[in-house]
């Protein structure tokens, strides 16, 4: 019989599918497991509604539990548990060196424009922070693009949720 | 069918028609960040209508693509204000605007509701829609003194009271500025005659081969 740590450990290892620098565990959808005989039972919690890879990340949990010879029991959270602040800090850190800003932490209110357009947010590339909204959206549901004035190049900022 | 499935697919319906409107946009909006936002924007709508439609599967049986692609035009329970094609900039942008600000009541009301599950969903949808609120409010505030502007928030504020029921009206008059005792609004329940070229543009493959594995 496998151990919660082993599914942890083997869940860990799985990419996401458009960001394959961060482990599923890295980016915090996994919100639990539990392992009940033979059963493995995983807590999923979606990303962005909008995401295409939330099927693809569901059927890669099923097959990851069947690989350490277990049942899986994949359950879909549909409620607002998951937030960009439940990736990881070492996930933050993958995100940074492919060049994909990390999110901002969440605030108390809903995001507005001026906090979109305040000096927060840094370059991926060279840590400046004279950067500028392009697009609040961008190729993928979870990313905007913004403009760093020091190194003069677009980058793709996580958004913040 | 129970009134609460009969609210989750009017509601999924609305989103899965006005992403589908707003996905025209694709390749043709006046410049490409707006090209890439309503792209975007039309994607989350989708992801939006796909998680309503498996709450109302649930109950109802079936599948979220059997919701949104098996049923007959007739069958929709959308608002007729996201059938509407509107493939000119300030009407676009009107609509968005309205819808937002409607779909923000909605979206509050159903977070402080009695259904747990629902709520959940909401508060989920709710924080992905902030990205669009800002989006449609930064275009309606630049387009506000347009004339061409005005006249299409004008001739589609009908529409968009007929987003929501009765009692959430006044609260979307106070939002958006305008007025809802004199205007009669145009209601859910029957379609324009736009939506079914939009049916039968959306359900196309799904209708070529019934029940194909993708």
């Amino acid at each position: 019989m496998v151990t919660a740590d082993q599914v942890w450990a083997a869940l860990d290892e799985i990419p996401d599918p458009e960001i394959p620098v961060i482990s599923l565990v890295d980016l915090g959808v996994i919100r639990d497991v539990t392992v009940d005989g033979d059963t493995v039972r995983v807590e999923f919690t979606p990303t962005f509604l909008g995401c295409p890879a939330l099927e693809v990340m569901r059927r890669a949990l099923e097959e990851t539990v069947e690989g350490l010879g277990a049942t899986p029991d994949v359950t879909v959270i549909q409620d607002d548990s998951w937030s960009t602040d439940r990736i990881t800090v070492s996930g933050r850190e993958k995100l940074r060196v492919a060049g994909l800003a990390p999110p901002a932490p969440r605030a108390a209110g809903a995001t507005t424009l001026v906090q979109l357009q305040s000096k927060a947010f840094r370059c991926p590339y060279c840590g400046s922070t004279a950067t500028r909204l392009e697009n609040i959206f961008g190729p993928t549901p979870c990313r905007s693009i913004r403009w760093c004035e020091s190194c003069r190049q677009p980058f793709e900022q996580f958004k913040t949720i | 069918m129970s009134e609460r499935a009969q609210l989750l697919l009017s509601i999924a319906d609305d989103e899965l028609i006005l992403g589908w409107r707003d996905s025209e946009w694709t390749g043709i909006a006046p410049t490409l960040e707006e090209d890439v936002a309503f792209s975007s924007i039309a994607q989350n709508e989708i992801g939006h209508a796909r998680a309503l439609y498996e709450l109302a599967a649930a109950e109802l049986g079936g599948d979220a693509d059997m919701l949104a692609f098996d049923r007959k035009p007739d069958e929709y329970r959308c608002a007729p204000l996201v059938e509407l094609h509107l493939l000119e900039w300030a009407h676009t942008i009107a609509r968005r605007w309205l819808y937002e600000e409607a779909d923000q009541v909605r979206i509050e009301a159903l977070k402080a509701g009695d259904d747990t599950e629902l709520a959940g969903l909401a508060a989920k949808i709710d924080r992905e829609e902030v990205y669009h609120r800002i989006h449609a409010q930064m275009w309606a505030e630049r387009l506000r003194n347009e004339p061409r502007f005005q006249a299409a928030v004008e001739e589609l504020w009908p529409y968009a009271l007929g987003v929501l029921p009765l009692e959430l009206r006044p609260e979307l008059a106070r939002r958006t500025g305008l007025r809802v005792d004199s205007t009669q609004a145009v209601e859910r329940g029957s379609h324009t005659d736009e939506l079914e070229p939009l049916w039968l543009e959306m359900t196309e493959v799904r209708r070529s081969v019934p029940g194909a594995s993708w």
